[in-house]
């Protein structure tokens, strides 16, 4: 069995974002990126799957500049075998994603594509959907834990409700959630090994497929300041307050 | 079972100004070399914060086409100014009549995470290996008693020190030569200082703790290339300390102010003296209608070389900050941190190749211009022991008269722990509160560091007796650590000592200033710590 997944360059968690002074996006220069962290998650549950010998090969992927590289690297450090990076320029919308990824899955051919939930940075949460759509393979989604049988996977999933036990034949798309597995740390020697890993580039524009943005993007904005809180005396205050100055009842 | 090991011509721990520098200069008298960089911070720059106004000598040296391929040091220096600051007033020195160390219009307004990006790029273009997110955590020693090398600490321990999921145990690096240049009080260097008493018959280190901040401001309010100084207010004349603004590309300000750590009032409190000197009138006007971007903090040395320990020991040598380099009176480091690492590689090389003993190093860097401008600017800060208004006035004779040649030498009398008064002996401050426009909160300025440790791992923030903070420090200094860390680390709640330990920045203040010396800081898990930008 073989596992392709896709890893995302965001911005750190870490970071406190922060909107460009003509709104047209966010502060990425000066500021320092990593791995979306469920990407990590996903990874993690590959190698892992890979080690217990229920795959062969696991394939990291990503797109976007050449410093996008960075997190293949990282891949590689932690058991991916070897990595591809399609290169691409500016934002890159999770239709223009899936359909890149697609054209990888035709050349690959891989029995699982793993990735995570949702990206920090736009927090979508449509790749791995679109991309399930787009192969017409089964799809299982913000999975916290995954088994795998003959030919199918079990996949628990976070839901609003708590948690949705299903089965997916193979081939399948997962979206990875935090809770999925515990990532592990690169050690020194394996981010040395990694740096000799084969890591294919491959131009977008090699591939045939149209990224241009469907979505126009109006105006990024910070969010409105919380304004702070006052305490109140008795019930028929809150309720005065509620009534007269929030609106709300 | 042994840990797995490493092993290289030479390991550098840190990837600053110095560490990257050493590595860049032996990678180009020998590519043979294998060179491995170790460091603590998530990326190479994310531990970095300096003023800065850099002066290119060093880089001059080490990379002479530093300009041609693109190195970040673009903001020439165009305009300057110095002001003595009353309450209410200020006072504009005339330049002419500053000092020669602290003019700056060959220099220029840089960021120096950004340059050490640059240099890391640069010398892993050479073959040089750096790891960030590998803080080295231990000095391994042969028997003979030289140094090994370093291991790394182990990651995946939680708070009691068992294994978590995904535990990877730290790896030893052993090398010909271990170089240290971990910056201000780094946690191995202070041991090495220690264990091979390289500061004998020297005087104690003398330490400040620096903030930063960084601005965007309206474009009425900028004047790019434009260095300002300041002392005076908001600190009385007892207290050593400035501050600098230093107007950036893209409409930054870089601001800041540095406060000796000598101070006696265990009320005093750092961060707000920085905060509250925002609100002079010179400056509030500066950044009005602007938004700060960019916070953080860090200890720098003072000492000079009256308190500068010997840089060699067997197997390896400590250099930059982790020795103390930094040329006070000039208000910078990087290039004598980086002419310290040049000197380090120049001196590994006759080593390795015709058998030198290290002890070389101290003869090449008397003879340097490194230690020549540190010479001449010993007295200064010793000075200021006597006042600000004394120390200018001595200053003035020492620096502009005599230009650092007079026939003595100004002794530092005590280490900074000891400064402290008794709380009862001294007078309470009342800062006033943040307007958090131009002022701030500890909590919002934490925050813009981006640090953040792992959770549940064993807390880096060590107490030698535990029972001592609240027993002895609160009652005789009202535990000063609520106030010197310079993000509230450090808090009593009921009657409790509180160590926040997730929001710490690395500054090393509370290693140097706690009056017992009762906190030690080491390293935490790899990649913890602030995530700063362009500092």
């Amino acid at each position: 069995m073989k596992i392709l997944v896709a890893v995302k360059r965001v911005i750190d968690y870490n970071v406190q974002v922060r909107v460009k002074e003509d709104n047209t996006g966010v502060v990425t220069e000066n500021v320092k990126m990593s791995t979306n962290p469920p990407d990590d998650n996903a990874i993690e549950e590959a190698v892992k799957i890979k080690e217990s010998g229920k795959a062969k090969e696991v394939v990291a992927i990503t797109i976007g500049e050449e410093k996008a590289q960075e997190t293949v690297r990282k891949a590689l450090a932690v058991g991916a075998d070897r990595g591809i990076h399609v290169r691409t320029d500016g934002v890159v919308e999770p239709l223009a994603v899936s359909k890149i990824l697609k054209k990888i899955v035709e050349k690959e051919n891989p029995d699982l594509v793993f990735m995570g939930k949702q990206a920090i940075d736009d927090d979508c949460n449509q790749t791995g959907q679109m991309l399930a759509a787009l192969l017409n393979w089964p799809q299982a989604t913000f999975a916290s834990k995954i088994t795998v049988k003959e030919k199918l996977l079990e996949v628990i999933r976070e839901v609003d409700e708590g948690l949705e036990t299903v089965e997916v034949n193979i081939p399948a798309v997962v979206t990875c959630d935090l809770r999925l597995n515990e990532p592990r740390y690169a050690s020194l020697p394996n981010i040395m090994k990694a740096k000799k890993k084969p890591l294919e580039q491959i131009n977008f524009s090699d591939l045939g497929v149209d990224i241009k943005s469907k979505i126009e993007q109006i105006k990024v904005e910070d969010p409105p300041k919380r304004k702070g809180g006052i305490k109140v005396s008795s019930v028929a205050e809150l309720v005065q307050k509620l009534k007269n100055e929030a609106k709300v009842i | 079972m042994p840990r797995e090991v490493m092993g290289y011509d030479v390991v550098i721990v840190g990837a600053g100004p110095a560490g990257l520098s050493t590595a860049i200069k032996l990678k180009q008298i020998d590519t043979n070399i294998s060179v491995c960089i170790l460091e603590k911070g998530s990326e190479v720059g994310a531990h970095i914060l300096s003023g800065n106004v850099f002066e290119t000598k060093a880089l001059d040296e080490l990379l002479p086409k530093w300009k041609e391929e693109g190195a970040p040091v673009k903001n020439k220096v165009s305009k300057e100014r110095f002001l003595f600051l009353g309450k209410n007033n200020s006072l504009n020195w005339p330049t002419w009549l500053l000092p020669s160390v602290q003019k700056n219009h060959k220099n220029y307004i840089i960021s120096l995470a950004n340059l050490c990006r640059w240099l890391a790029e640069q010398a892993e273009k050479l073959g040089v290996e750096i790891f960030p997110g590998f803080p080295a955590s231990e000095v391994l020693y042969k028997e003979d008693g030289s140094i090994k090398g370093v291991a790394t600490l182990d990651m995946g321990l939680d708070k009691d020190g068992n294994k978590k999921e995904g535990y990877q145990e730290g790896m030893e690096l052993h090398a010909k030569v271990t170089v240290f240049a971990e910056g201000c009080r780094g946690h191995l260097g202070k041991q090495l200082i220690k264990k091979y008493e390289l500061d004998k018959g020297k005087n104690p280190q003398q330490y400040g703790i620096g903030f930063k901040e960084i601005w965007e401001v309206n474009e009425t309010q900028h004047e790019e290339g434009l260095v300002m100084h300041t002392a005076g207010w908001p600190l009385d004349n007892k207290t050593y300390g400035g501050s600098f603004v230093y107007h950036a590309e893209n409409k930054q300000i870089y601001i800041g102010y540095v406060i000796g750590l000598d101070y006696k009032n265990p009320y005093l409190s750092p961060f707000d003296e920085f905060q509250r000197f925002k609100t002079h009138k010179v400056i509030k006007k500066m950044l009005e209608g602007g938004k700060r971007i960019a916070f953080g903090a860090r200890a720098l040395i003072e000492g000079g070389i009256q308190s500068l320990p010997k840089m060699y020991m067997p197997g390896g040598l400590l250099i930059g900050c982790d020795a103390g380099t930094l040329n006070m009176p000039k208000i910078k480091g990087s290039h004598t941190a980086m002419k310290s690492g040049i000197i380090a590689a120049e001196t590994i090389i006759e080593n390795l190749k015709n058998k030198k003993d290290l002890s070389i190093y101290e003869e090449k860097f008397k003879t340097s211009w490194a230690y020549k401008e540190l010479y001449a600017a010993r007295n200064v800060k010793p000075s200021f022991s006597w006042g600000l208004l004394l120390g200018i006035i001595y200053t003035g004779l020492d620096q502009i008269l005599f230009r650092g040649k007079l026939p003595f030498t100004l002794k530092h009398k005590h280490a900074d722990h000891e400064s402290l008064k008794p709380a009862k002996e001294m007078e309470k401050i009342n800062y006033p509160k943040p307007d958090c426009k131009i002022t701030f909160d500890k909590t919002s300025s934490v925050f813009l560091t981006g640090t953040n440790h792992v959770d549940n791992q064993p807390v880096h923030l060590k107490l030698k007796d535990s029972n001592l903070p609240i027993n002895f420090t609160l009652k005789e200094y009202d535990e000063p650590a609520q106030r010197y860390c310079p993000v509230g680390v450090y808090e009593i709640q009921n009657e409790k000592f509180v160590i926040n330990s997730q929001n710490c920045i690395h500054c090393k203040t509370c290693d140097i200033k706690e009056p017992s010396q009762n906190i030690t800081w080491v390293v935490p898990e790899g990649g913890g710590g602030p995530k700063y930008g362009n500092m």
